[in-house]
This record gives C-alpha cells, sequence and structure tokens, in this order.
C-alpha cells in the first residue's frame, strides 16, 4: 500500500538519473545504513562480528568483484581466490617492507596489484571465451598459490608462505576490537559498493553488458573489446584484492597460501549464481546466503539426526554440506537463474500493486 | 638421454590416463554441448562405486557391470533431472550447474561408499617391465602400459562405435546440430541419456585405472581437473584431439617437474617441487593465445 511512487515527480535530470529513483527505496537504505553503521555495532556480541558480519562483508566484496567480471562482463573466471590471495600478500608486503605505510594505502595499492595481475591473466579473454576461459582462469588460481607458496620473498621469508599480519593502525587508531574492524571494513566495503554501482551504470558498464550479451555485436557498434574487457578484469581483480587484503588484515589475521584454494573460487562463483549473476544487491544475498547454509546445517542435522535416530558424525555433515551447496546451485540456475536478486525485484514489483491483482 | 627418455615415456604413458577422463568431457560436449565440469566426480563416484560393490562381496567381473550400471543411472538421472530443465539456457549456465553437479556427486559418493581411502585391485601391479628394464636399462612400468593399451583400445572403440553403428550416426548427427536432427526424427532425450551413460563408461575405465595405481580417494577428483588443459589442447570437439593432448601434457608436465626446478632453485635458491600442479594450466592458457580452437578444433564462427 505504501511502496508506491507515484506522485513523485522528477523535474531534473539529477532527479531522473539518481541511484534510487523512488522515495521509500532511499528511506530503505538510509535505515539499512543507520542499522549496519550504528544500531548494529552497539547490540552485536564478538561472536557476531567476528564469525558472521566481518566474513560476510569481506566475501559480499569478493562477490561483488566476481559479479563485475562474469556478470556484468559476462567472463567466467575460477580464479577469484588467487586474486584475493595477490591483494592478501600485496598489502601484506607493502605494510612489512615499507616503513611507515599508510594501511588504507597499501590496501588499494595491494588492490591495483591484483588488477594489474588480473589484467595479465585476463589477455587471454580477447581470444577466447565461455569455458575456455574459465579453464585459463584455473591457470591463475594454480599458478599464483603455488608462487606464493614457493617464493619465500613473497611471504617475508616465513615459512610455507603463512604471514600474520601487523594490526591495523589509522591516523593513531588502533582497530583491535571485533567492532572497530567491523566498521573499518563496513565503511570500505559500503564505498566500493556505491563505487560498483555507479559504474555498472554508466558508459563502462553499459559497455560490459554489451559485450557479455554478444560481444561481436558490440563491437561493431563501436566498443573497443580489449579495452572493455580488460579493464572488467582490472576492476574485478581490484575488488577482489581489496577483500583478499581485508581477509587477512581484519578477519583471520593470518593466511597461509592454501587458505586461497580453489573451493574458495567456486564458494565466491556460488554467490552470484545463488545472489545473482549481474547484480550489486544479489553479491550482498548470495554471500549471506552461502555462509549462512553452513551454520544452518551445522544446527539443524543434529536435530535431524535425533529425529531419525541415524548418527551423523562430522564426515557425513561435510559431505551434505557439498551435496546441499550443489543441488542448491543447480536448483537456482534451473528454477531462478538470476537469484536472489531477483526474487527480490519479484518482491518488490508485487508490492507496488498490492493489494490489487494487476 | 636415457633419464630424459625414461621421464618421457613415464610422462606419456599418464598422459593417456588424462586423456581417458578428457574423453568423457569430449562426448558430451560434443554430443549436447555442455562442458561437463562434473566428469572429474564422475571418476571419482564410478571408481567408488566399483570398489563398494567389491567390498560387499561381489567379485570384479560382476563389479564391473554393476558399477556401470549406476554410473548408467547416475547419467541419466542428471540429463532428467538438470540437463533438461535447462535447454534454453547459455552455455555457460550449463557450465555452472555441472559445477553445481560435481558438488553433489562429491558429497554423495562417499555418503554412499564411505570416504576412507582404498586400494583397488585389478590385478596389476605397478613394477618394471623385466625385459626392457634388462636390454635398454630403462623402467617402464607395466601397469602405465597396460593403461595406455586399454585407454587406446577404448578409443578405437569408440570410434568404430561412432563411425559405424546406426546409434554412433545418430550421436554425430545430434553433435552436429540438435535441431535438424530432431527434425528428422532422431530421439534427441535418447540420444542424451546414451551419451551421458557412456561418458560414465569411460569415467569408470579411468576411475578404475586411476583408483588401482594411485587408491581411491577424494584426489581423484583434482586428477581429473588435468584433464581441462588437455581438452584445451586438444580441442573440445576432437576425440584424437584428447588423445594427443593427454600426451601432450602428461609428457610436458613429468618433465618440466623434473627439470625446471632445478633451473629456478640455481636463480632463486630454495625449492621448487609441485610445478605439475599448475604447468599444464599455464600452457594451455599460453596456448590458447596462439590457436584458440586447438590442434584439432573446429574453427568457431560467431553469428551475430
Amino acid at each position: 500500500m505504501f511502496y508506491r511512487e507515484t506522485g513523485q515527480f522528477k523535474t531534473s535530470y539529477a532527479a531522473d538519473q539518481q541511484i534510487f529513483p523512488i522515495r521509500q527505496d532511499r528511506i530503505g537504505i538510509g535505515i539499512l545504513l543507520f542499522v549496519a553503521f550504528v544500531v548494529i555495532p552497539l547490540t552485536a556480541g564478538n561472536y557476531w562480528f567476528n564469525a558472521i558480519l566481518i566474513p560476510f562483508l569481506i566475501f559480499a566484496l569478493a562477490a561483488l568483484g566476481l559479479n563485475i567480471l562474469t556478470g556484468y562482463a559476462g567472463q567466467l573466471s575460477l580464479g577469484s581466490a588467487a586474486f584475493m590471495a595477490v591483494g592478501a600478500y600485496a598489502a601484506y608486503n607493502f605494510q612489512v617492507r615499507i616503513e611507515g605505510m599508510p594501511v588504507l594505502l597499501s590496501f588499494v595499492l595491494a588492490g591495483l596489484t591484483a588488477a594489474g595481475v588480473g589484467i595479465l591473466f585476463g589477455l587471454p579473454s580477447l581470444r577466447i571465451k565461455g569455458f575456455y576461459l574459465a579453464v585459463a582462469t584455473l591457470a591463475a588460481q594454480f599458478f599464483i598459490v603455488w608462487c606464493l607458496t614457493k617464493f619465500p620473498y613473497l611471504s617475508n621469508n616465513s615459512s610455507s608462505g603463512v604471514i600474520s599480519v601487523p594490526g591495523v593502525e589509522i591516523l593513531g587508531f588502533r582497530f583491535d576490537s571485533p567492532q572497530s574492524r567491523y566498521l573499518l571494513v563496513l565503511t570500505i566495503v559500503a564505498l566500493l559498493a556505491l563505487a560498483a554501482k555507479n559504474m555498472v551504470r554508466s558508459t563502462t558498464g553499459r559497455a560490459w553488458m554489451a559485450v557479455r550479451d554478444m560481444d561481436v555485436a558490440a563491437e561493431v557498434i563501436g566498443i573497443r573489446l580489449m579495452r572493455t574487457k580488460l579493464l572488467a578484469f582490472a576492476v574485478s581483480s581490484f575488488y577482489c584484492g581489496v577483500a583478499g587484503a581485508l581477509y587477512a588484515f581484519c578477519y583471520l589475521g593470518s593466511v597461509e597460501p592454501d587458505g586461497f584454494s580453489l573451493d574458495l573460487s567456486f564458494k565466491i562463483l556460488f554467490m552470484i549464481i545463488v545472489g545473482g549473476v549481474g547484480s550489486i544487491l544479489g553479491s550482498f544475498l548470495g554471500a549471506a546466503f552461502i555462509l549462512l547454509v553452513p551454520i544452518f546445517l551445522d544446527i539443524a542435522l543434529p536435530w535431524f539426526s535425533e529425529l531419525l535416530h541415524l548418527p551423523f558424525d562430522g564426515a557425513t555433515v561435510s559431505h551434505i554440506q557439498l551435496m546441499v551447496f550443489g543441488a542448491l546451485i543447480m536448483f537456482f540456475l534451473i528454477v531462478e537463474p538470476h537469484g536472489l536478486a531477483r526474487l527480490w525485484q519479484i518482491g518488490k514489483e508485487k508490492l507496488r500493486l498490492w493489494p490489487f491483482p494487476h | 638421454m636415457q633419464f630424459f627418455l625414461e621421464v618421457m615415456i613415464g610422462g606419456l604413458l599418464s598422459g593417456v590416463m588424462y586423456s581417458l577422463v578428457a574423453l568423457g568431457f569430449v562426448l558430451i560436449f560434443k554430443a549436447s554441448g555442455v562442458l561437463n565440469f562434473a566428469q572429474g566426480a564422475m571418476v571419482f563416484f564410478a571408481a567408488l562405486s566399483l570398489v563398494g560393490c567389491m567390498e560387499k562381496g561381489a567379485p570384479f567381473w560382476l563389479a564391473l557391470p554393476l558399477a556401470f550400471g549406476i554410473m548408467t543411472l547416475l547419467g541419466i538421472a542428471t540429463e532428467k533431472f538438470v540437463l533438461r530443465k535447462m535447454v534454453n539456457q547459455p552455455p555457460i549456465a550449463l557450465f555452472m550447474a555441472t559445477i553445481g553437479l560435481s558438488f553433489f556427486i562429491e558429497g554423495l559418493a562417499p555418503m554412499l561408499w564411505g570416504n576412507e581411502v582404498r586400494r583397488l585391485d585389478i590385478g596389476l601391479v605397478d613394477e618394471p617391465i623385466p625385459w626392457i628394464l634388462d636390454n635398454w636399462n630403462m623402467v617402464i612400468s607395466k601397469f602405465d602400459l597396460f593403461a595406455s593399451g586399454l585407454a587406446l583400445g577404448l578409443v578405437a572403440l569408440l570410434a568404430l562405435f561412432f563411425q559405424y553403428t546406426r546409434v554412433g550416426r545418430a550421436l554425430r548427427a545430434v553433435a552436429d546440430d540438435h535441431q535438424a536432427a530432431l527434425s528428422i526424427g532422431i530421439p534427441l532425450q535418447h540420444i542424451w541419456a546414451l551419451v551421458w551413460a557412456v561418458a560414465g563408461f569411460v569415467a569408470l575405465v579411468a576411475g578404475m585405472l586411476w583408483g588401482a595405481r594411485n587408491g581411491v580417494q577424494f584426489a581423484l577428483t583434482f586428477t581429473a581437473l588435468k584433464a581441462l588443459p588437455v581438452l584445451i589442447l586438444g580441442g573440445f570437439t576432437s576425440v584424437p584431439g584428447a588423445i594427443v593432448g593427454g600426451l601432450i601434457i602428461g609428457a610436458s608436465e613429468k618433465l618440466a617437474e623434473i627439470y625446471i626446478p632445478p633451473l629456478l632453485a640455481g636463480v632463486f635458491g630454495g625449492n621448487f617441487g609441485g610445478i605439475e600442479g599448475w604447468f599444464p594450466y599455464v600452457m594451455a592458457l599460453l596456448f590458447l593465445l596462439i590457436r584458440p580452437e586447438g590442434l584439432f578444433g573446429e574453427k568457431h564462427i560467431d553469428r551475430v
């Protein structure tokens, strides 16, 4: 009843082109940001910050990166975890090797390093596409993780490539408590998500979508393929790189190359499939969903096993997890290829008409 | 030189095993245009089913058809519940669905058969052939030789099947053009179910050989991933390509593993083993830059 745009007249181009043209959406996002920035830090406990909120935001950022590449520019990548690894290790090296390096600057540099590596591995995309490219990005996945393990310089000569990051300190304030780390991650993710949202509705984003839908046709209408595709790789890897840096600095504290395995790449891919391929909101929904499913299973399975009098051990639970993930992916691809974001959109459409049928 | 030859032959022989997995990919890709990422999981599932049947007391000659039956069921179920529902979706969505499928199978297989590492005994031992060892002083594994013989036999059989049988002709027609095949009365759904069954059979043979060599374990799925660069080298649609690609990948990765780490260690110091893990992929990547359609693949023409 109240979700209507009736009477909201746009009298300027700026008003017409704003991100949220409907007033109720603006109010909604305002409330969401208020909750995220003010209510949650005041109320949530440490478990929530450490185990759910911080990883959720970081994975959402990585999913956002992959979504830009796969969802908007149509280039399937199975190497997002490797680009996260590049970000994590680059940030670490900038921090450790350069005296007095500001943390935020090292995050940006880490993102840029990842972008450079991304461009390098994106080069084949100029000649190949589809699953050929997916296999090519597997090369990035395996090669980068191997490099990080085998070149001691990259991990400052630590054994088997494990790095322990120094604490995060900005302008003399140490981000030690979970709340403060959460706020730092939230700020970065919110800013980058805003940037992504604006990017995908600009010329760049439209060019990406044109390339995704049919690259030959895009080339014919004057989009420079090489620039567009490589830009998508660069931006996507930048996001993944920053996510990786945050993963190391604000979430785990110490990471090893094997932590950024193919499984993590798949997890991020699943996030965008479940959340919605080609949707900013979808990256967040998907990250939340994929993170919450294992937690839900951990709680639900013992209950089930009691109900059915079947003993479930740890291995069985992990197998069931794999099966549930696989089944979910197939289910979403069959039933709703545009993911949760599309369901949300359908819900909004319904709400606009409610309580009338048409 | 002798050592070089020995490494290379060992590589070539293990390359045949990659070809075997790649063959499964090619079959499904040719007939339905789906790159079946789950082929690796199917190899794992097939090997586990075989071992599982044997543990339940079935002799080898009975366990083999049983496992084949299970693989056929799996293939038909996949076709019926996943692929049939996804017609008209872009190939990349199908590809992602098979990634989901591979997760599903990787969870299902140990649920059914247990997840400990098992030995699979098919009556062959991994020991050098004495005659070659005596005359040329080279270590060539009996097992590898048998495996390659079996793989080559399988390929020949498949080639004959595709070329000379009624079903094979129908398969080729479907591979060429779905709609045209449908319009001349080829039952598309039967054909697809059949292709999945054949791919399941190939997976079973591959799983049997890999399992007998390295034990039946989860790592089989990673080994099967190596078939992807093989496909890129050989081309996605070519059966001989899968063989040649497998040979190239097998030989080059073993040679790289032996000869590159000392070079790197000479420059940087330290231990650089494990090149095998990524070398095939990087090679495939570089190869793609030069010849995107693969050695034997068909040139891809885009229509706007």
